[in-house]
């Protein structure tokens, strides 16, 4: 199971480094959105629970098209019948489908958040680094393995594009809810204000439920 | 497969439920202290959101039992309940809408916990029959649709509790621990009222289901009289058309 996990994140990590297809993307789309919000609320800078919606709309928005792409080379040239084919455990390719999004998240991320404190986020606001990483590590993971489900019910469907959105956000309110409101008090006009660590245990048990029921349903997705 | 049975008393049961919970209203329940007759809206809008959840919750039940035993008459099941918990979902958030201009002053209420999770959800079930209408194979989409229920049903409870921790106290809870001091006549309207809604659920879920067991049975007889070529073939749907 390892072996294959590694395997097919090798693989898939391979086919990004070559095409440069989900990374970028996501990136320019966050920094696009960074810009619209900018002209949209016709703020130069943001702060508290504003910076924190914008902020977890934009990371929201840009996995979504990540999760777009997740599986889409398997599905056109036939990765799915290959996988398929070989002897091994079904599960390994969710494992490793949700590992790959979660790196493309925490990549995107790690230029992403810098590029919103540099453009939108008030000077002074924000220096609660530690308690960030922790809600973005935790949101992510969340949003990985939702995505990686996601993904692949909506990959067989003729409606791609417009079905993976429309389930995905949905599901990801409470990720937006609880990661919003755990980030705005880290982003507030003063210097960081006292952290509501019960909003990290929700976001915590939302990944251990969705990730169980993942683990369950996905080999169904993938019978023939 | 007969889905028919019992549909007679079933029915009898709904109208007498109903019509006694919308006498009982009118003729009994007192007029609510702050809000006067609007407030009777509750014996609809209550009952309505309790059986659609329910309703939501039975389809991802019927969805595990399809992926475990390869029936895909739980298929059709979990179909169909999710199918009227839609139609009542909207009821729920017109009545819903209704009594928040009446009691609030506005159409929506954005820091109210539980018309907010109940959008979402509906939100959500919406696109349960875009996602059937495009998957072409039957199988699959029989399949596919089972693991969405499954999902969205888990995602029902916990998508209520993250909404009501970001928390407001504007709607009563009627059957909470703290809430729920509704006077004893009120009580007793309210529960028939909402087992009236449960029973016309029941009714209407196996309605459909013998409609539609029916014309799959009509049309594998149609298939054995005259071969497969003179039939029609199937039109894409979000309908489970096999068995």
């Amino acid at each position: 199971m390892r072996g294959t996990v590694a395997a097919l994140v090798r693989k898939d990590l391979r086919l990004e480094l070559r095409a440069f297809e989900s990374v970028p993307a996501m990136l320019m789309f966050s920094v696009s959105t960074f810009v619209l919000f900018r002209f949209g609320l016709d703020r130069s800078s943001l702060e508290g629970d504003l910076a924190a919606g914008v902020l977890w709309v934009t990371l929201l928005l840009a996995a979504v098209l990540g999760m777009n792409r997740l599986f889409v080379a398997e599905r056109e040239q036939g990765g799915f019948d290959g996988f398929l084919m070989a002897p091994v455990d079904r599960t390994a390719l969710f494992v490793s489908k949700a590992l790959v999004l979660l790196g493309f998240l925490l990549v995107v991320e790690l230029a992403a958040v810098p590029a919103f404190v540099l453009l939108l986020l008030q000077p002074g606001a924000g220096q609660a680094l530690p308690e960030l990483l922790a809600v973005l590590a935790l949101a992510d993971v969340g949003i990985a393995v939702v995505g990686t489900l996601i993904g692949a019910l909506g990959v067989q469907t003729r409606a791609r594009d417009l079905i993976i959105p429309l389930m995905a956000l949905p599901l990801l309110v409470p990720v937006a809810i609880a990661a919003a409101e755990a980030t705005a008090p880290l982003f507030a006009a003063g210097g960081a204000e006292a952290f509501p660590a019960r909003w990290l245990v929700v976001l915590a048990l939302y990944d251990g439920v969705f990730g169980l029921l993942a683990y369950a349903v996905f080999d169904f997705l993938l019978e023939e | 497969m007969t889905f028919g049975r019992g549909l007679r008393a079933l029915s009898i049961a709904s109208v007498v439920l109903i019509c006694g919970a919308f006498a009982l209203v009118f003729f009994w329940a007192p007029n609510d202290a702050d809000q006067g007759f609007v407030q009777k809206i509750f014996y609809v809008h209550v009952p309505m959101g309790i059986v659609a959840l329910c309703g939501f919750v039975a389809g991802g039940i019927y969805g595990i039992r399809h992926l475990r035993t390869g029936d895909r008459a739980h298929d059709l099941r979990s179909y169909v309940a999710i199918h009227i918990s839609l139609v009542l979902a909207v009821g729920v958030l017109l009545t819903g809408s209704i009594w928040a201009r009446a009691a609030w002053g506005q159409w929506w209420v954005w820091d109210e916990p539980t018309l907010v999770s109940f959008l979402i959800v509906f939100l959500l079930y919406a696109c349960y029959q875009p996602l059937r209408f495009s998957i072409e194979d039957p199988e699959r989409q029989a399949r596919y649709a089972s693991v969405f229920a499954i999902v969205a049903g888990a995602f029902v409870p916990l998508n209520f509790m993250a909404v009501r921790m970001a928390d407001s106290l504007v709607h009563p809870r009627v059957l909470g621990t703290t809430g729920g001091a509704m006077p004893g006549d009120m009580r007793l309207t309210f529960l028939v009222a909402l087992a009236g809604m449960a029973c016309l659920f029941v009714t209407l879920w196996k309605y459909e289901l013998a409609s539609k067991s029916a014309s799959i049975q009509l049309r594998s007889l149609k298939r054995r009289l005259a071969g497969e070529d003179d039939l029609a073939p199937l039109q894409r749907s979000t309908a489970p058309q096999q068995l």
